[in-house]
């Protein structure tokens, strides 16, 4: 269970044995033994014994929640612009593939910041959605996602760059060995980041999960 | 390549729907009939025209969500090929398409292409799970499986619930879809307990929603992208009858 009463964190998003990066392999066989060994002691025991009582649409939690999905609806659906939202997500994806990829530097990555808001601007001022809010709207689905991606992928920059040591997929090109092995820089980066949104255009904040080894010793992981 | 597509329009389930003509041009046979329908859709979106609604998730054929029928046959002409993974290349430069929903009452239209397949996720509701006691995980290979029966589970557990059966057999019928879905379990040790029970409860939920029943066209075979074999069918007959006739031994 995570620090939130009932929200549990597990197979594919749990990285308590495979480290923060969840890659093929590693994620399926995480969500099979999770979901083999790990359930039954966690999810299904809580379901068990848990009260699920009925959350009423008047709670003013879900109030908010459903005033601030349908201001976002109208503010994407009121932009009326010229281009369809996967002009911008192919623009963000193409950025972040060249930029942010497996592969990134810091000259790399302090451009795709001051790139990113400018995609996100246009986005906002430009995107253009068929139909309305009131049916099913396969164009106002996608531009939701990508305004939710506009705002990720930024995050996603701010960690890459912040990260400065080269660390299983985050492969920074400044820190390799000689035979271009990923080098990491354990005394300073021995910590799980994790990122307080402030909010569209703020920088988040960096919080320090740091990570205590007590039974294994830190070692180099090569594949030769 | 250029095409005439003939695409079925139906803003919502009350509405009445119609075939509206729509050309492409210029597609790739690279491309895959999604992606063809992608580049229709953002012409339409800057005309200021409603998009084809159609469904799609994973667009490597393991989710069964991109269900439409092409040229008559479901997911399209290729076999044992989801919509998502059949390439523009298997269809000719000035060919004429047309593209439906799965029909079916039970699968009421969403919108365009999109339908509602609860009905099938119901009928996993009713009995496609196995019952486990919580608080303490099982050990890792306290239960054996055996290679062959293992090898039927994995083949029927191969169905992705994507109703192409259903659309493909001129009774309506869901039936290759809920033998799949009952042999997976039926057929390994951990299924043993609830089988009779499973059984009845998903062959009644499928007749309750209003799906028809085999006469053995066989459609749903030559359809399903993922070949499941109508084998499943008999037996689930045969499963059907037996727990049926013996049902007031519990
Ligand atoms: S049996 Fe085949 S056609 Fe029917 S739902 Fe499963 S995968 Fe689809
Ligand atoms: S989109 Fe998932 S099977 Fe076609």
């Amino acid at each position: 269970m995570s620090t939130l009463e009932g929200l549990h964190v597990i197979g594919e998003a749990n990285f308590s044995d495979h480290g923060a990066n969840r890659l093929g392999a590693s994620a399926l066989m995480q969500g099979l033994a999770d979901g083999y060994f790990v359930l039954p002691y966690t999810i299904g025991n809580y379901l068990a014994k848990a009260e699920l009582k009925k959350i009423d649409a008047d709670t003013p939690e879900c109030k908010a929640t459903v005033k601030e999905v349908e201001d976002k609806i109208n503010k994407l659906i009121n932009v009326n612009g010229t281009k369809t939202p996967s002009y911008f997500h192919r623009k963000l994806g193409k950025l972040m593939w060249d930029k942010v990829g497996m592969a990134r530097n810091e000259a790399g990555l302090k451009h795709a910041l001051e790139e990113i808001p400018k995609i996100r601007e246009e986005f906002w001022k430009d995107v253009k959605i068929s139909g309305t809010g009131a049916e099913y709207n396969i164009s106002l689905e996608k531009a939701s996602r990508v305004a939710d991606f506009l705002e990720f992928a930024e995050i996603m920059a701010y960690d890459a760059l912040d990260r400065d040591e080269s660390a299983g997929a985050h492969f920074r090109e400044e820190h390799q060995t000689p035979d271009g092995e990923a080098k990491r820089n354990d005394d300073d980066y021995r910590y799980v980041a994790a990122w307080e949104y402030k909010g569209v255009g703020q920088r988040p904040e960096l919080h320090k999960e740091q990570l205590e080894f007590e039974n294994v010793k830190l070692a180099v992981r090569s594949y030769k | 390549m250029n095409l005439k597509l003939h695409i079925w329009r139906q803003k919502n389930n009350k509405a009445n729907g119609a075939f509206e003509q729509y050309a492409v041009s210029d597609i790739s046979e690279d491309m895959s009939f999604l992606e063809m329908l992608d580049v229709l859709n953002e012409d339409l979106i800057v005309e200021g025209k409603d998009p084809v609604a159609f469904d799609h998730d994973c667009r490597e054929g393991i989710c069964g969500a991109c269900s439409m029928t092409i040229n008559g046959n479901p997911h399209g002409p290729e076999k044992a090929t989801t919509a998502c993974q059949l390439h523009m290349r298997k269809f000719k430069d000035g060919q004429e398409v047309y593209i439906e929903p799965f029909r079916n009452k039970s699968f009421p239209v969403i919108r365009d292409l999109v339908v509602n397949r609860s009905a099938l996720d119901r009928i996993i509701e009713s009995g496609g799970y196995i019952s486990v006691k919580t608080g303490s995980a099982p050990d890792a290979n306290d239960i054996a499986v055996a290679k062959s029966k293992a090898d039927v589970a994995m083949d029927a557990a191969a169905c992705i619930g994507c109703g192409a059966c259903v659309a493909a057999c001129p009774n309506g019928a869901a039936m290759l879809f809920t033998s799949a879905k009952l042999k997976h379990l039926n057929v390994l040790p951990q299924g043993q307990a609830e089988k009779k029970k499973r059984t009845l409860a998903m062959v009644d939920q499928m007749d309750k929603e209003g799906f028809g029943s085999c006469t053995n066209h066989y459609e749903c075979e030559a359809a399903c992208p993922k070949s499941i074999s109508v084998e499943f069918i008999s037996e689930m007959n045969f499963e059907y009858a037996k727990a049926r006739a013996t049902a007031y031994r519990d």
